[in-house]
Protein backbone atom coordinates (compact mmCIF):
# COMPACT_ATOMS: atom_id res chain seq x y z
CA UNK A 1 0.00 0.00 0.00
CA UNK A 2 1.37 3.07 -1.21
CA UNK A 3 0.88 5.92 1.70
CA UNK A 4 1.76 9.35 1.27
CA UNK A 5 4.43 8.72 3.78
CA UNK A 6 5.82 5.62 1.79
CA UNK A 7 5.48 7.81 -1.23
CA UNK A 8 7.83 10.35 0.42
CA UNK A 9 10.11 7.76 2.12
CA UNK A 10 10.54 6.55 -1.81
CA UNK A 11 11.58 10.24 -2.86
CA UNK A 12 13.76 11.03 -0.16
CA UNK A 13 16.03 7.62 -0.73
CA UNK A 14 15.78 8.19 -4.36
CA UNK A 15 16.43 11.87 -4.09
CA UNK A 16 19.79 10.76 -1.63
CA UNK A 17 20.81 8.65 -4.91
CA UNK A 18 20.33 10.70 -7.81
CA UNK A 19 21.86 13.80 -6.64
CA UNK A 20 25.28 12.41 -6.19
CA UNK A 21 25.00 10.50 -9.23
CA UNK A 22 24.37 13.68 -11.13
CA UNK A 23 27.27 14.97 -9.31
CA UNK A 24 29.27 12.84 -10.73
CA UNK A 25 28.13 13.55 -14.61
CA UNK A 26 28.86 17.06 -13.87
CA UNK A 27 32.35 16.23 -12.61
CA UNK A 28 30.98 17.73 -8.62
CA UNK A 29 33.08 15.28 -6.09
CA UNK A 30 32.40 17.61 -3.41
CA UNK A 31 28.66 16.83 -3.47
CA UNK A 32 29.78 13.68 -3.65
CA UNK A 33 31.13 13.56 -0.21
CA UNK A 34 28.19 15.78 1.42
CA UNK A 35 25.71 13.05 0.00
CA UNK A 36 27.74 10.59 1.47
CA UNK A 37 28.27 12.14 4.83
CA UNK A 38 24.06 12.32 4.79
CA UNK A 39 23.80 9.08 4.61
CA UNK A 40 26.45 7.76 7.16
CA UNK A 41 24.61 10.04 9.42
CA UNK A 42 21.64 8.94 8.08
CA UNK A 43 22.96 5.55 9.45
CA UNK A 44 23.72 6.64 12.85
CA UNK A 45 20.10 8.39 13.25
CA UNK A 46 18.51 5.01 12.09
CA UNK A 47 20.47 3.27 14.75
CA UNK A 48 19.39 6.06 17.06
CA UNK A 49 15.97 5.75 15.85
CA UNK A 50 15.56 2.19 17.11
CA UNK A 51 16.42 3.16 20.45
CA UNK A 52 14.68 6.19 21.01
CA UNK A 53 11.51 6.45 17.91
CA UNK A 54 10.79 2.66 18.88
CA UNK A 55 11.55 1.77 22.51
CA UNK A 56 11.41 5.25 23.94
CA UNK A 57 14.86 5.56 25.06
CA UNK A 58 16.48 9.05 25.06
CA UNK A 59 19.95 7.76 24.81
CA UNK A 60 21.78 11.28 25.00
CA UNK A 61 25.17 8.49 24.78
CA UNK A 62 25.07 7.45 21.30
CA UNK A 63 27.90 8.94 20.16
CA UNK A 64 30.10 6.43 22.63
CA UNK A 65 29.23 3.63 19.74
CA UNK A 66 29.43 6.40 17.07
CA UNK A 67 32.82 7.06 18.27
CA UNK A 68 33.67 2.46 19.47
CA UNK A 69 33.32 2.81 15.25
CA UNK A 70 35.18 5.15 14.68
CA UNK A 71 37.85 4.18 16.64
CA UNK A 72 37.52 0.61 15.65
CA UNK A 73 37.85 1.72 12.41
CA UNK A 74 41.39 3.99 13.32
CA UNK A 75 43.17 1.38 15.43
CA UNK A 76 42.81 -1.24 12.87
CA UNK A 77 43.84 0.28 9.84
CA UNK A 78 46.74 2.17 12.30
CA UNK A 79 48.39 -0.83 12.45
CA UNK A 80 47.73 -2.22 9.37
CA UNK A 81 49.45 1.20 8.04
CA UNK A 82 52.07 0.78 10.19
CA UNK A 83 53.64 -2.29 10.21
CA UNK A 84 53.13 -2.34 13.88
CA UNK A 85 51.19 -5.54 14.91
CA UNK A 86 47.80 -5.00 17.11
CA UNK A 87 48.53 -7.96 19.54
CA UNK A 88 50.73 -11.31 19.00
CA UNK A 89 48.91 -13.26 20.91
CA UNK A 90 46.93 -15.96 21.05
CA UNK A 91 48.10 -14.90 17.13
CA UNK A 92 49.87 -12.43 14.83
CA UNK A 93 47.27 -9.65 14.35
CA UNK A 94 48.53 -6.76 12.13
CA UNK A 95 45.31 -4.60 12.06
CA UNK A 96 43.19 -4.43 8.95
CA UNK A 97 42.45 -1.77 6.16
CA UNK A 98 39.46 -4.13 5.00
CA UNK A 99 36.42 -2.68 5.42
CA UNK A 100 34.19 -5.65 6.00
CA UNK A 101 36.15 -6.97 8.85
CA UNK A 102 36.31 -3.38 10.38
CA UNK A 103 32.97 -2.91 9.98
CA UNK A 104 32.77 -6.50 11.57
CA UNK A 105 34.81 -5.14 14.86
CA UNK A 106 33.54 -2.18 14.64
CA UNK A 107 29.73 -3.50 15.45
CA UNK A 108 31.28 -6.18 17.60
CA UNK A 109 32.64 -3.70 20.05
CA UNK A 110 29.94 -1.10 19.70
CA UNK A 111 27.13 -3.78 20.66
CA UNK A 112 29.18 -4.91 23.55
CA UNK A 113 29.79 -1.35 25.18
CA UNK A 114 25.78 -1.16 23.89
CA UNK A 115 24.94 -4.28 26.18
CA UNK A 116 27.18 -2.55 29.60
CA UNK A 117 25.83 0.69 28.94
CA UNK A 118 22.62 -0.45 28.82
CA UNK A 119 22.64 -2.92 31.75
CA UNK A 120 23.57 -0.18 33.90
CA UNK A 121 21.43 2.71 32.58
CA UNK A 122 17.97 0.42 31.34
CA UNK A 123 17.09 0.05 35.45
CA UNK A 124 16.80 3.96 35.28
CA UNK A 125 14.48 5.80 33.19
CA UNK A 126 13.53 9.10 32.45
CA UNK A 127 15.84 12.11 33.25
CA UNK A 128 18.47 9.84 34.71
CA UNK A 129 18.60 7.51 32.04
CA UNK A 130 19.57 11.01 29.83
CA UNK A 131 22.26 11.59 32.47
CA UNK A 132 23.85 7.98 32.64
CA UNK A 133 24.31 7.34 29.07
CA UNK A 134 25.41 11.02 28.74
CA UNK A 135 27.88 10.28 31.85
CA UNK A 136 28.81 7.23 29.71
CA UNK A 137 29.36 8.63 26.81
CA UNK A 138 31.78 11.18 28.34
CA UNK A 139 33.74 8.98 30.29
CA UNK A 140 34.57 7.27 26.82
CA UNK A 141 35.48 10.89 25.40
CA UNK A 142 37.77 11.39 27.98
CA UNK A 143 39.28 8.28 27.90
CA UNK A 144 40.21 8.79 24.48
CA UNK A 145 41.81 12.15 24.81
CA UNK A 146 44.07 10.48 27.17
CA UNK A 147 44.49 7.62 24.89
CA UNK A 148 47.81 8.95 23.77
CA UNK A 149 48.58 5.91 21.88
CA UNK A 150 46.16 6.49 18.91
CA UNK A 151 46.42 10.32 18.84
CA UNK A 152 45.23 11.46 22.15
CA UNK A 153 43.11 14.73 21.80
CA UNK A 154 44.53 15.56 18.26
CA UNK A 155 43.00 12.29 17.16
CA UNK A 156 44.22 9.58 14.64
CA UNK A 157 44.90 10.07 11.02
CA UNK A 158 44.39 7.52 8.42
CA UNK A 159 46.50 8.55 4.79
CA UNK A 160 45.03 5.83 2.74
CA UNK A 161 41.15 4.92 2.69
CA UNK A 162 40.33 1.28 3.65
CA UNK A 163 39.56 -1.11 1.17
CA UNK A 164 36.89 -3.05 -0.09
CA UNK A 165 36.44 -6.27 -2.10
CA UNK A 166 36.50 -4.99 -5.92
CA UNK A 167 35.91 -1.50 -5.31
CA UNK A 168 38.20 1.43 -5.43
CA UNK A 169 36.89 3.13 -2.02
CA UNK A 170 38.97 6.36 -2.78
CA UNK A 171 36.69 7.38 -5.99
CA UNK A 172 33.66 9.31 -4.06
CA UNK A 173 31.07 7.54 -6.46
CA UNK A 174 31.98 4.10 -5.01
CA UNK A 175 32.58 5.05 -1.41
CA UNK A 176 28.97 6.50 -1.90
CA UNK A 177 27.85 3.03 -2.92
CA UNK A 178 28.95 1.40 0.00
CA UNK A 179 27.52 3.83 2.12
CA UNK A 180 24.40 3.84 0.56
CA UNK A 181 23.65 0.19 0.02
CA UNK A 182 24.21 0.25 3.84
CA UNK A 183 22.07 3.05 4.61
CA UNK A 184 19.38 0.89 2.89
CA UNK A 185 19.79 -2.63 3.92
CA UNK A 186 20.03 -0.94 7.53
CA UNK A 187 16.18 0.97 6.91
CA UNK A 188 14.92 -2.28 6.08
CA UNK A 189 16.42 -4.13 8.69
CA UNK A 190 14.77 -1.20 10.89
CA UNK A 191 11.25 -1.67 9.17
CA UNK A 192 11.27 -4.72 9.57
CA UNK A 193 12.49 -4.99 13.05
CA UNK A 194 9.45 -2.46 13.88
CA UNK A 195 7.06 -4.87 12.37
CA UNK A 196 8.42 -8.20 13.89
CA UNK A 197 6.40 -9.71 17.27
CA UNK A 198 9.62 -8.35 18.92
CA UNK A 199 9.08 -4.96 17.70
CA UNK A 200 5.94 -4.26 18.59
CA UNK A 201 6.21 -5.86 21.91
CA UNK A 202 8.78 -2.92 22.09
CA UNK A 203 6.95 -0.49 21.08
CA UNK A 204 3.77 -1.70 23.26
CA UNK A 205 6.41 -1.72 26.71
CA UNK A 206 7.07 2.45 25.82
CA UNK A 207 3.61 2.46 26.13
CA UNK A 208 2.56 0.85 29.35
CA UNK A 209 4.81 -1.01 31.51
CA UNK A 210 2.84 -2.90 33.33
CA UNK A 211 0.04 -3.98 30.57
CA UNK A 212 3.23 -5.62 28.92
CA UNK A 213 4.36 -7.72 32.22
CA UNK A 214 1.02 -9.24 32.46
CA UNK A 215 1.29 -10.79 29.01
CA UNK A 216 4.49 -12.14 29.76
CA UNK A 217 6.91 -9.98 28.62
CA UNK A 218 10.29 -8.27 30.09
CA UNK A 219 10.40 -4.91 28.72
CA UNK A 220 14.08 -4.48 30.44
CA UNK A 221 15.06 -7.43 27.78
CA UNK A 222 13.46 -5.85 25.04
CA UNK A 223 14.65 -2.20 25.85
CA UNK A 224 18.29 -4.08 26.39
CA UNK A 225 17.69 -5.75 23.15
CA UNK A 226 16.84 -3.10 21.36
CA UNK A 227 19.77 -0.61 22.78
CA UNK A 228 22.10 -2.79 21.97
CA UNK A 229 21.18 -2.76 18.07
CA UNK A 230 20.48 0.52 18.05
CA UNK A 231 24.30 0.98 19.10
CA UNK A 232 25.55 -1.66 16.89
CA UNK A 233 24.32 0.27 13.72
CA UNK A 234 25.58 3.58 15.45
CA UNK A 235 28.99 2.00 15.46
CA UNK A 236 28.63 0.90 12.03
CA UNK A 237 27.89 4.63 11.08
CA UNK A 238 30.74 5.63 13.17
CA UNK A 239 33.32 3.32 11.30
CA UNK A 240 32.36 4.58 7.44
CA UNK A 241 32.69 8.53 9.21
CA UNK A 242 35.88 7.80 9.99
CA UNK A 243 36.75 5.75 7.27
CA UNK A 244 34.92 8.75 4.96
CA UNK A 245 37.03 11.55 6.63
CA UNK A 246 40.23 9.04 7.35
CA UNK A 247 40.41 10.84 10.68
CA UNK A 248 38.76 9.77 13.75
CA UNK A 249 39.55 12.30 16.99
CA UNK A 250 37.57 12.38 20.40
CA UNK A 251 34.93 14.48 18.81
CA UNK A 252 32.91 11.61 17.60
CA UNK A 253 33.02 10.87 21.02
CA UNK A 254 31.72 13.92 22.76
CA UNK A 255 28.19 14.78 23.90
CA UNK A 256 27.93 16.83 20.93
CA UNK A 257 28.06 14.54 18.69
CA UNK A 258 25.03 12.60 20.47
CA UNK A 259 23.25 15.79 20.20
CA UNK A 260 23.72 16.34 16.99
CA UNK A 261 22.75 12.61 16.00
CA UNK A 262 19.45 13.01 18.13
CA UNK A 263 18.67 16.52 15.77
CA UNK A 264 18.91 14.17 12.80
CA UNK A 265 16.43 12.13 14.25
CA UNK A 266 14.01 14.75 15.74
CA UNK A 267 14.43 16.93 12.12
CA UNK A 268 13.13 14.52 10.61
CA UNK A 269 10.36 12.76 12.84
CA UNK A 270 11.07 10.82 16.02
CA UNK A 271 10.21 6.79 15.33
CA UNK A 272 9.76 7.21 11.50
CA UNK A 273 11.84 4.91 9.53
CA UNK A 274 12.77 7.28 7.25
CA UNK A 275 13.11 10.54 9.97
CA UNK A 276 17.09 10.03 10.04
CA UNK A 277 17.19 10.22 6.56
CA UNK A 278 15.36 13.33 6.16
CA UNK A 279 17.09 14.73 9.28
CA UNK A 280 20.55 14.39 8.24
CA UNK A 281 20.28 15.22 4.79
CA UNK A 282 18.26 18.52 5.98
CA UNK A 283 21.42 19.02 8.71
CA UNK A 284 23.92 18.39 6.02
CA UNK A 285 22.24 21.10 3.56
CA UNK A 286 21.81 23.64 6.09
CA UNK A 287 25.98 23.02 6.88
CA UNK A 288 26.46 23.42 3.52
CA UNK A 289 23.98 26.28 2.75
CA UNK A 290 24.31 28.36 5.22
CA UNK A 291 27.88 27.25 6.13
CA UNK A 292 28.98 29.91 3.69
CA UNK A 293 26.75 32.85 4.98
CA UNK A 294 27.80 32.59 8.56
CA UNK A 295 29.89 30.61 10.94
CA UNK A 296 27.36 30.86 13.36
CA UNK A 297 24.59 28.77 10.25
CA UNK A 298 23.88 26.99 13.71
CA UNK A 299 21.83 29.69 15.16
CA UNK A 300 19.36 28.64 11.96
CA UNK A 301 19.18 25.32 12.54
CA UNK A 302 18.24 26.01 16.44
CA UNK A 303 15.54 28.04 14.86
CA UNK A 304 14.53 25.14 12.92
CA UNK A 305 14.51 22.45 15.21
CA UNK A 306 12.85 24.72 17.72
CA UNK A 307 10.19 25.53 15.41
CA UNK A 308 9.54 21.74 14.50
CA UNK A 309 9.40 20.86 18.72
CA UNK A 310 6.66 23.38 19.02
CA UNK A 311 4.85 23.22 15.79
CA UNK A 312 5.38 20.09 13.65
CA UNK A 313 6.05 17.33 16.86
CA UNK A 314 6.04 14.53 14.54
CA UNK A 315 9.32 16.05 12.13
CA UNK A 316 10.00 16.99 8.83
CA UNK A 317 7.99 13.79 7.68
CA UNK A 318 5.06 14.47 10.41
CA UNK A 319 4.59 17.64 9.08
CA UNK A 320 4.52 16.41 4.97
CA UNK A 321 2.66 13.59 5.46
CA UNK A 322 0.48 14.34 9.14
CA UNK A 323 0.47 12.45 12.35
CA UNK A 324 -1.93 9.10 11.49
CA UNK A 325 1.68 6.43 11.81
CA UNK A 326 3.47 6.14 15.00
CA UNK A 327 5.97 4.24 13.23
CA UNK A 328 6.68 2.04 10.66
CA UNK B 1 -4.27 -31.06 42.97
CA UNK B 2 -5.53 -27.41 41.74
CA UNK B 3 -4.03 -25.28 39.39
CA UNK B 4 -4.48 -22.08 41.33
CA UNK B 5 -4.71 -22.37 45.19
CA UNK B 6 -4.70 -19.29 47.16
CA UNK B 7 -5.06 -19.98 51.30
CA UNK B 8 -5.24 -17.67 53.82
CA UNK B 9 -3.82 -14.82 51.52
CA UNK B 10 -3.15 -11.48 53.18
CA UNK B 11 -2.12 -7.89 51.46
CA UNK B 12 -1.82 -4.54 51.75
CA UNK B 13 -1.78 -1.40 50.19
CA UNK B 14 0.43 0.49 52.21
CA UNK B 15 -0.49 1.17 55.77
CA UNK B 16 -4.22 -0.07 54.49
CA UNK B 17 -4.86 -4.06 54.66
CA UNK B 18 -6.98 -4.84 51.73
CA UNK B 19 -7.05 -9.03 52.17
CA UNK B 20 -7.25 -11.05 55.82
CA UNK B 21 -7.41 -14.19 54.52
CA UNK B 22 -8.63 -15.16 51.56
CA UNK B 23 -9.00 -18.99 49.84
CA UNK B 24 -9.32 -19.70 46.19
CA UNK B 25 -9.02 -23.12 44.52
CA UNK B 26 -9.23 -23.65 40.99
CA UNK B 27 -9.07 -27.17 39.03
CA UNK B 28 -7.72 -27.83 35.71
CA UNK B 29 -10.49 -26.61 32.84
CA UNK B 30 -12.77 -24.99 35.43
CA UNK B 31 -14.53 -21.92 35.42
CA UNK B 32 -14.78 -20.24 38.99
CA UNK B 33 -16.38 -16.97 39.70
CA UNK B 34 -15.29 -13.98 42.09
CA UNK B 35 -17.92 -12.01 43.17
CA UNK B 36 -18.74 -9.55 46.08
CA UNK B 37 -19.27 -5.89 46.76
CA UNK B 38 -16.99 -3.07 45.06
CA UNK B 39 -14.14 -2.86 47.21
CA UNK B 40 -14.13 -6.28 48.89
CA UNK B 41 -10.71 -7.46 47.26
CA UNK B 42 -11.79 -9.02 44.40
CA UNK B 43 -9.62 -6.78 42.04
CA UNK B 44 -6.81 -6.81 44.72
CA UNK B 45 -7.01 -11.00 45.08
CA UNK B 46 -6.43 -10.93 41.34
CA UNK B 47 -4.03 -8.57 41.57
CA UNK B 48 -1.98 -10.25 44.29
CA UNK B 49 -2.24 -13.95 42.20
CA UNK B 50 -0.26 -11.86 39.10
CA UNK B 51 2.27 -10.22 41.03
CA UNK B 52 1.26 -6.58 41.12
CA UNK B 53 1.09 -6.41 44.39
CA UNK B 54 2.68 -8.56 46.84
CA UNK B 55 0.78 -10.98 49.39
CA UNK B 56 2.07 -10.34 52.68
CA UNK B 57 1.15 -13.38 54.16
CA UNK B 58 -0.52 -17.10 52.95
CA UNK B 59 -0.01 -19.48 50.05
CA UNK B 60 -0.27 -18.76 46.48
CA UNK B 61 0.72 -21.73 44.14
CA UNK B 62 0.22 -22.40 40.36
CA UNK B 63 0.69 -25.37 38.89
CA UNK B 64 2.62 -26.18 41.78
CA UNK B 65 5.11 -23.40 41.66
CA UNK B 66 4.92 -20.71 44.56
CA UNK B 67 3.73 -17.13 43.52
CA UNK B 68 4.68 -15.01 46.36
CA UNK B 69 8.34 -14.08 44.79
CA UNK B 70 7.96 -14.26 41.02
CA UNK B 71 7.71 -10.99 39.18
CA UNK B 72 4.54 -10.65 37.03
CA UNK B 73 6.17 -11.48 33.66
CA UNK B 74 7.65 -14.99 35.06
CA UNK B 75 3.65 -15.68 36.66
CA UNK B 76 2.19 -14.65 32.99
CA UNK B 77 4.53 -17.43 31.03
CA UNK B 78 3.79 -19.78 33.58
CA UNK B 79 0.17 -19.49 32.14
CA UNK B 80 -1.75 -17.26 33.78
CA UNK B 81 -3.49 -15.27 31.29
CA UNK B 82 -4.79 -11.80 32.59
CA UNK B 83 -7.66 -9.72 30.87
CA UNK B 84 -7.10 -6.51 33.17
CA UNK B 85 -10.03 -4.28 34.15
CA UNK B 86 -11.03 -1.50 31.60
CA UNK B 87 -9.85 -2.73 28.55
CA UNK B 88 -6.33 -1.97 28.75
CA UNK B 89 -4.91 -2.75 24.73
CA UNK B 90 -1.83 -1.20 23.32
CA UNK B 91 -3.48 1.63 22.04
CA UNK B 92 -1.32 2.97 19.34
CA UNK B 93 -0.95 -0.84 17.85
CA UNK B 94 -3.34 -1.95 15.12
CA UNK B 95 -5.88 -5.03 16.39
CA UNK B 96 -3.20 -7.25 14.73
CA UNK B 97 -0.11 -5.93 16.39
CA UNK B 98 -1.38 -5.91 19.96
CA UNK B 99 -1.96 -10.18 19.32
CA UNK B 100 1.44 -10.72 17.42
CA UNK B 101 3.15 -8.77 19.69
CA UNK B 102 2.83 -11.07 23.33
CA UNK B 103 2.18 -14.09 21.41
CA UNK B 104 3.67 -17.64 22.77
CA UNK B 105 3.38 -20.79 20.97
CA UNK B 106 0.70 -23.24 21.44
CA UNK B 107 -2.85 -23.85 19.84
CA UNK B 108 -4.20 -20.04 19.99
CA UNK B 109 -2.91 -18.07 17.24
CA UNK B 110 -4.05 -14.67 15.35
CA UNK B 111 -6.96 -17.40 13.52
CA UNK B 112 -8.15 -18.62 16.36
CA UNK B 113 -9.24 -15.70 17.97
CA UNK B 114 -10.31 -13.88 14.56
CA UNK B 115 -12.74 -17.05 14.68
CA UNK B 116 -13.28 -16.88 18.46
CA UNK B 117 -14.11 -12.89 17.66
CA UNK B 118 -14.71 -12.07 13.81
CA UNK B 119 -14.80 -8.51 14.41
CA UNK B 120 -11.18 -8.72 15.57
CA UNK B 121 -10.47 -10.13 11.94
CA UNK B 122 -12.61 -7.51 10.26
CA UNK B 123 -10.84 -4.64 12.21
CA UNK B 124 -7.05 -6.44 12.11
CA UNK B 125 -5.68 -3.39 10.04
CA UNK B 126 -6.99 -0.80 12.59
CA UNK B 127 -5.56 1.32 15.80
CA UNK B 128 -6.55 -0.78 18.96
CA UNK B 129 -7.34 2.89 20.28
CA UNK B 130 -10.16 3.48 17.55
CA UNK B 131 -12.21 0.63 18.21
CA UNK B 132 -15.47 0.43 20.50
CA UNK B 133 -15.46 -0.62 24.02
CA UNK B 134 -16.61 -3.97 23.48
CA UNK B 135 -14.23 -4.77 20.38
CA UNK B 136 -11.58 -3.62 22.91
CA UNK B 137 -12.63 -5.93 25.12
CA UNK B 138 -12.32 -8.92 22.99
CA UNK B 139 -9.11 -7.72 21.54
CA UNK B 140 -7.66 -8.07 25.30
CA UNK B 141 -9.20 -11.32 25.92
CA UNK B 142 -7.40 -12.40 22.38
CA UNK B 143 -4.31 -10.69 23.32
CA UNK B 144 -4.73 -13.30 26.61
CA UNK B 145 -5.36 -15.67 25.15
CA UNK B 146 -2.48 -15.21 22.59
CA UNK B 147 -0.07 -16.21 25.56
CA UNK B 148 -1.67 -19.63 25.28
CA UNK B 149 -2.55 -19.63 29.32
CA UNK B 150 -3.77 -22.48 31.00
CA UNK B 151 -5.73 -20.21 33.35
CA UNK B 152 -7.27 -16.83 32.19
CA UNK B 153 -8.30 -14.15 34.57
CA UNK B 154 -11.14 -12.04 33.33
CA UNK B 155 -11.71 -8.70 35.93
CA UNK B 156 -14.97 -7.03 35.20
CA UNK B 157 -14.80 -8.10 31.20
CA UNK B 158 -18.46 -7.40 30.63
CA UNK B 159 -18.14 -3.72 32.90
CA UNK B 160 -19.82 -0.33 31.02
CA UNK B 161 -20.71 -3.13 27.72
CA UNK B 162 -23.94 -2.69 25.66
CA UNK B 163 -26.33 -5.88 26.02
CA UNK B 164 -25.40 -6.67 23.22
CA UNK B 165 -21.91 -7.01 23.13
CA UNK B 166 -22.19 -8.56 26.79
CA UNK B 167 -23.85 -11.79 25.18
CA UNK B 168 -21.11 -12.02 22.75
CA UNK B 169 -18.47 -11.62 25.01
CA UNK B 170 -20.25 -14.39 27.59
CA UNK B 171 -21.06 -16.91 24.32
CA UNK B 172 -17.04 -16.10 23.95
CA UNK B 173 -16.27 -17.64 27.72
CA UNK B 174 -18.70 -20.31 27.26
CA UNK B 175 -17.25 -21.21 23.77
CA UNK B 176 -14.08 -21.33 25.74
CA UNK B 177 -14.84 -23.58 28.34
CA UNK B 178 -16.42 -25.91 26.39
CA UNK B 179 -13.82 -26.01 24.14
CA UNK B 180 -11.07 -25.01 25.22
CA UNK B 181 -10.74 -26.69 28.74
CA UNK B 182 -8.94 -23.86 29.82
CA UNK B 183 -9.72 -23.01 33.72
CA UNK B 184 -11.01 -19.66 33.75
CA UNK B 185 -11.23 -17.41 37.10
CA UNK B 186 -14.10 -14.75 36.47
CA UNK B 187 -14.73 -11.20 38.20
CA UNK B 188 -18.37 -10.03 37.41
CA UNK B 189 -21.49 -8.38 38.84
CA UNK B 190 -23.76 -10.35 36.57
CA UNK B 191 -24.96 -13.07 39.03
CA UNK B 192 -27.70 -14.24 35.78
CA UNK B 193 -24.63 -15.12 33.35
CA UNK B 194 -22.21 -16.80 36.29
CA UNK B 195 -24.98 -19.09 37.30
CA UNK B 196 -25.08 -20.04 34.01
CA UNK B 197 -21.38 -20.59 33.16
CA UNK B 198 -19.69 -21.13 36.67
CA UNK B 199 -18.69 -24.46 38.19
CA UNK B 200 -17.89 -22.62 41.61
CA UNK B 201 -18.63 -19.46 43.00
CA UNK B 202 -16.57 -17.35 45.83
CA UNK B 203 -17.55 -14.08 47.37
CA UNK B 204 -15.68 -11.90 49.11
CA UNK B 205 -16.66 -9.47 51.87
CA UNK B 206 -14.40 -7.21 53.41
CA UNK B 207 -10.92 -8.83 52.20
CA UNK B 208 -11.79 -12.36 53.02
CA UNK B 209 -14.50 -15.41 52.00
CA UNK B 210 -17.66 -14.73 52.79
CA UNK B 211 -19.32 -17.61 51.00
CA UNK B 212 -18.29 -20.45 48.56
CA UNK B 213 -19.91 -23.53 46.46
CA UNK B 214 -22.43 -23.85 43.45
CA UNK B 215 -24.06 -20.92 42.41
CA UNK B 216 -26.82 -22.69 42.09
CA UNK B 217 -26.97 -23.11 45.94
CA UNK B 218 -26.54 -19.70 46.67
CA UNK B 219 -29.49 -18.53 49.49
CA UNK B 220 -31.48 -15.91 48.16
CA UNK B 221 -30.61 -13.86 51.41
CA UNK B 222 -26.80 -14.65 51.11
CA UNK B 223 -26.73 -13.06 47.80
CA UNK B 224 -28.68 -10.08 48.89
CA UNK B 225 -26.40 -9.37 51.50
CA UNK B 226 -23.05 -10.03 50.02
CA UNK B 227 -23.76 -9.09 46.23
CA UNK B 228 -26.29 -6.36 47.15
CA UNK B 229 -28.68 -7.44 44.30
Amino acid sequence: MLTRESLLNWAMITALLIVPLAAWSLDEPFIITLATKAAILALAGVGLNIALGLGGMISLGHAAFFGIGGYAMGILAAHAQNYEPLFEWPFLFEGSNQMPLIWLVAVVFSALAALVIGVLSLRTSGVYFIMITLAFGQMLYYFAISWSAYGGEDGLSIWVRNEFPGLNTLDPIQFFAIAYVILCLALVFAARLARSPFGLALAAARQNEDRVEAVGLTPFTLRLTAFVISGAITGLAGALFADLNRFVSPTMLSWHTSGEIMIFVILGGVGRLYGPVAGAALYIMLEHLLGGVSDYWQIFLGLLLLLIVLFARGGLIGALVGREKAHG
Amino acid sequence: MSLLSLQGVEASYGPAQALFGVDLEIDEGQVVALMGRNGMGKSTTIKTVCGMLAASAGRLQFDGHDLRRLPSHKIARLGIGLVPEGRRCFAPLTVEENLIAPARPGPWDFKRVAELFPRLQERRAQKAGSLSGGEQQMLTIGRALMTNPRLLILDEATEGLAPVVRQEIWSAVAHLKANAGLAILVVDKSLKELSAIADRAVILSKGSNAWSGGLEALPAETADRFLGV
